[in-house]
């Protein structure tokens, strides 16, 4: 297996290029997408399953409470967003149990572009990252000069990372290269002026992409054309994170990194609300990819209202009590 | 607490509780409806394979005490094959929710006495056992309509031994067709695993089975023989190793006795280089260290092929290194404790054969419990038709893996043994799929899966897998005079 280096490293540009081969027109991208192995979805979901039987408690619960709440991408992403709110959530992110300064804070506070300019103050030195979704979230139904120029923007105003959605439309209409394209072409428009870029979330809407196949398929795509994390949704259509569909992605992630030694990061977004799902997330990772993705860096939760329930996951094995919805802070 | 991915995500021990279950210093022999001792007194220990502890004492059931068993089991027959079936029906209902409101004190007992991970015994055994015992409830009232003809009789009693594998599943297995069609029975568990039977006596009694209906003669090889020997015994059922199905045979053979063997097998799990291959990587998990290989349709040779052999090895053993080993107890335990300490020596022998043959022998780096039979997951690669461990039944967490190059190669060694009770088969390609299903001699073959088990569906072997079959609207038939 090479050596590691991570996909935002420079040195990931040259392990991709010795793929070049496979993207380097849509029948080769094709073969090689539709080449690789199938999936069989009554087992896919059984492994999910049979992992969500494991048991994690005492120690190994605290830590991995700890560990979830590190990394949540906490988001809000509503039409009515304001200052104030932004504002809010990122005092929560940087202090998320005012009752115990001990609790990690989150890794990101994930807005819209219009909000990073806010969000970026209100963490100042934190080290909190302020991730914003782009190129016209969540639908991507604009043309590709417009998802370019949402992206600059919200680099030029201070966000870290990027999350962007895919053309769908352009994926299951089976025009791979022009999905692999316009990743690239965000990829480009997230780089900074001094030559530092932020950090690339590709977003596959895989309760869109609907099939297993479509969804190991897209991760390679997105993970050739340079994705530094691949997201499962937006959290805006009815289905979102499943088990199966991250434990695939995870599957995929393992798979490109004994391939190219380029490591990718991980995001399931939409529907994780409670400490046990998390954990249940945290397992299929460790036992699928290991410690090394163990960390924020490699692994997010995009998720509003699962701090509280950690939070107060937390409190329960720390007091030994069980405190409820006003002892953790609504935002 | 800071999280840089140098940190290890340890799992906390999460034992299940032992307190769920209260084990009987001793046990006697359950007969006519009463526990009471042996005729001749004799007892033996049985002990939890996982910690070398005795869990309790057991009567050793003789000859007599087989002739008292059956005698009350005859007497029982009239009026239990006289009922109408919706009768005997609400009995198996009643049995079936007892076992599911009993199903955590009975896994708890099953892991303890047999050694599987309790995650097998809570998911895989109990549920089956309830489903088994409410399948065949529904069967008890219609058995004019099961193809048998209008009103098919009992056959009598039912004499039943049972292995140490599935202690209560087979039990389940057993007696479930057997009292929905009117039958009677006489059990006997294997002499490693007599515990849950015992605890099903109690549960009959709970469900006021009328007395007779089951028997539970615990005991040892003997005690089986001297049951499937007797002159009232109108049915032998016997699931467990080929040698013992051979000797039941010509102890039957003559009589009038109708016969059921269940025996071994040494199933080929064929992967194609089109197979899902992470979900063909947990099947050939799930095929041979499920319950640790202790199950006869296990999948105990791989067949991959050869174009993408390297490939399904790596993942195989990077999936193997996840494995978890340990307390049988411990919820996130995967592979527990040999049955045995006899069993544990089985294996040894047969991996030591392999080595000597030429094998490779490989196993994942896991610590193994200083007390108790244990053994760690092991597969073999350059393993050839012409080696013992691809030819004989191991009964353990070790896996012999072999290429082949077409799928007619594929068929003819996969048919190569004496066995036939099961076959796997991964591809992406249903033609290729039905044409191998078609081709290959084995009584259950699994597509993209492996080791699925559900009471409707009809479970048995070819060649000296044994014959008949269980489970389903087949199993019915061993239990009638059809």
């Amino acid at each position: 297996m090479p050596i590691t280096v991570p996909a935002y490293g420079k040195e990931a540009a040259g392990r991709l290029a010795s793929m070049a081969d496979v993207t380097a027109d849509d029948g080769a991208l094709r073969r090689f997408l539709h080449g690789l192995p199938g999936v069989d979805a009554v087992g896919l979901e059984a492994r999910a399953a049979t992992l969500g039987t494991r048991s994690i408690k005492t120690t190994a619960k605290a830590y991995a409470i700890d560990l979830a709440v590190s990394m949540i991408d906490l988001t809000t992403l509503e039409g009515a967003d304001t200052p104030g709110k932004v504002r809010a959530l990122c005092a929560k992110g940087i202090n998320p149990d005012p009752t115990d300064r001990t609790a990690p804070k989150v890794a990101a506070i994930c807005v819209y572009p219009d909000m990073v300019a806010t969000a970026k103050e209100a963490l100042g030195d934190s080290g909190i990252h302020v991730a914003s979704v782009a190129t016209a979230f969540p639908a991507g139904r604009v043309a590709l000069p417009v998802k370019l120029a949402d992206t600059r923007d919200a680099v030029a105003a201070g966000a870290d990372e990027i999350d962007m959605v895919i053309d769908r439309g352009a994926f299951l209409s089976g025009r791979y290269l022009a999905v692999f394209e316009e990743i690239k072409a965000v990829k480009e428009a997230c780089a900074r002026p001094d030559g530092s870029a932020a950090h690339l979330k590709v977003i596959f809407e895989t309760g869109e992409l609907q099939t297993y196949d479509n969804v190991r398929r897209v991760s390679w795509l997105a993970m050739l054309a340079g994705a530094d994390f691949i997201k499962t949704s937006t959290g805006k259509v009815a289905v979102n994170a499943t088990p199966p569909v991250t434990l695939l992605m995870l599957e995929a992630v393992r798979d490109f990194h004994a391939a190219t030694g380029v490591q990718v990061g991980v995001k399931p977004a939409g529907g994780i609300r409670t400490t046990k799902d998390a954990i249940k997330y945290l397992v299929m990772v460790n036992e699928t990819l290991g410690a090394r993705w163990l960390t924020a860096d490699w692994f997010r939760f995009g998720a509003s209202s699962l701090l509280n329930d950690l939070l107060m996951q937390r409190q329960k094995l720390s007091t030994g009590r069980y405190s409820g919805p006003d002892y953790v802070t609504v935002d | 607490m800071t999280f840089d991915g140098s940190m290890t995500f340890d799992y906390a021990p999460a034992p299940e509780s032992r307190s769920v279950v209260d084990i009987a210093p001793s046990y006697g022999l359950f007969i006519d409806g009463e526990f009471a001792p042996g005729a001749d007194g004799k007892v033996f220990k049985t002990v939890s394979p996982s910690s070398e502890e005795v869990l309790s004492e057991v009567a050793q059931a003789g000859a007599d005490d087989v002739d008292r068993a059956v005698r009350a089991a005859r007497k029982a027959f009239e009026k239990w094959s006289a009922l109408p079936g919706a009768e005997r029906a609400k009995y198996l209902f009643r049995i079936a929710r007892i076992i599911q409101e009993r199903s955590r004190e009975l896994a708890v007992l099953e892991s303890l006495d047999n050694g599987k991970p309790i995650r097998e015994s809570r998911d895989a055994d109990l549920p089956q056992v309830a489903a088994h015992f409410f399948y065949y409830a529904g069967w008890a009232d219609k058995l004019g309509h099961a193809g048998f003809g209008p009103d098919p009789r009992p056959l009598g009693v039912a004499g039943q031994v049972i292995p140490w594998n599935f202690p209560l599943l087979m039990l389940a297995w057993k007696v479930a067709p057997a009292l929905a069609t009117g039958n009677t029975v006489v059990l006997k568990p294997a002499e490693t695993t007599p515990l849950s039977a015992l605890f099903f006596a109690d549960i009959c009694r709970q469900a006021g089975l009328p007395k007779g209906v089951v028997n539970i003669l615990t005991g040892d090889g003997s005690t089986g023989a001297a049951l499937v020997a007797h002159p009232d015994v109108a049915k032998v059922a016997f699931t467990g190793s080929t040698e013992v199905g051979k000797a039941i045979a010509r102890t039957v053979a003559g009589t009038d006795k109708k016969v059921t063997l269940e025996l071994g097998g040494k199933a080929a799990n064929i992967v194609f280089d089109d197979a899902p291959v992470d979900q063909a990587v947990e099947g050939i998990v799930n095929g041979i260290f499920f319950n640790q290989g202790h199950v006869c349709c296990a999948g105990s040779r791989l067949l991959v092929q050869e174009s993408v052999a390297d490939e399904v090895l790596d993942a195989l053993k990077r999936r193997m290194q996840t494995l978890r080993v340990g307390d049988p107890l411990d919820k996130n335990t995967d592979i527990g404790a040999i049955n045995s300490a006899e069993q544990l020596a089985r294996i040894t022998a047969l991996v030591e054969a392999g080595e000597a043959e030429g094998a490779e022998r490989w196993a994942p780096d896991c610590a193994l419990p200083g007390s108790g039979y244990w053994f760690a997951p092991t597969l073999f690669t350059g393993v050839t038709q012409a080696h013992r461990i691809a030819r004989e039944e191991i009964f353990g967490p070790v896996l012999s893996v072999l290429t082949f190059r077409t799928p007619e190669e594929a068929v003819a060694k996969a048919n190569n043994t004496p066995y036939g009770l099961s076959a796997g088969i991964w591809t992406e390609k249903g033609s290729r799929m039905l044409w191998m299903a078609s081709k290959l001699r084995a009584g259950v073959i699994w597509s993209n899966t492996f080791n699925k088990f559900d009471p409707t569906s009809p479970f048995g072997g070819y060649k000296e897998s044994g014959h008949g079959r269980e489970g389903g609207r087949h199993g019915l038939e061993a239990y009638l005079n059809v």
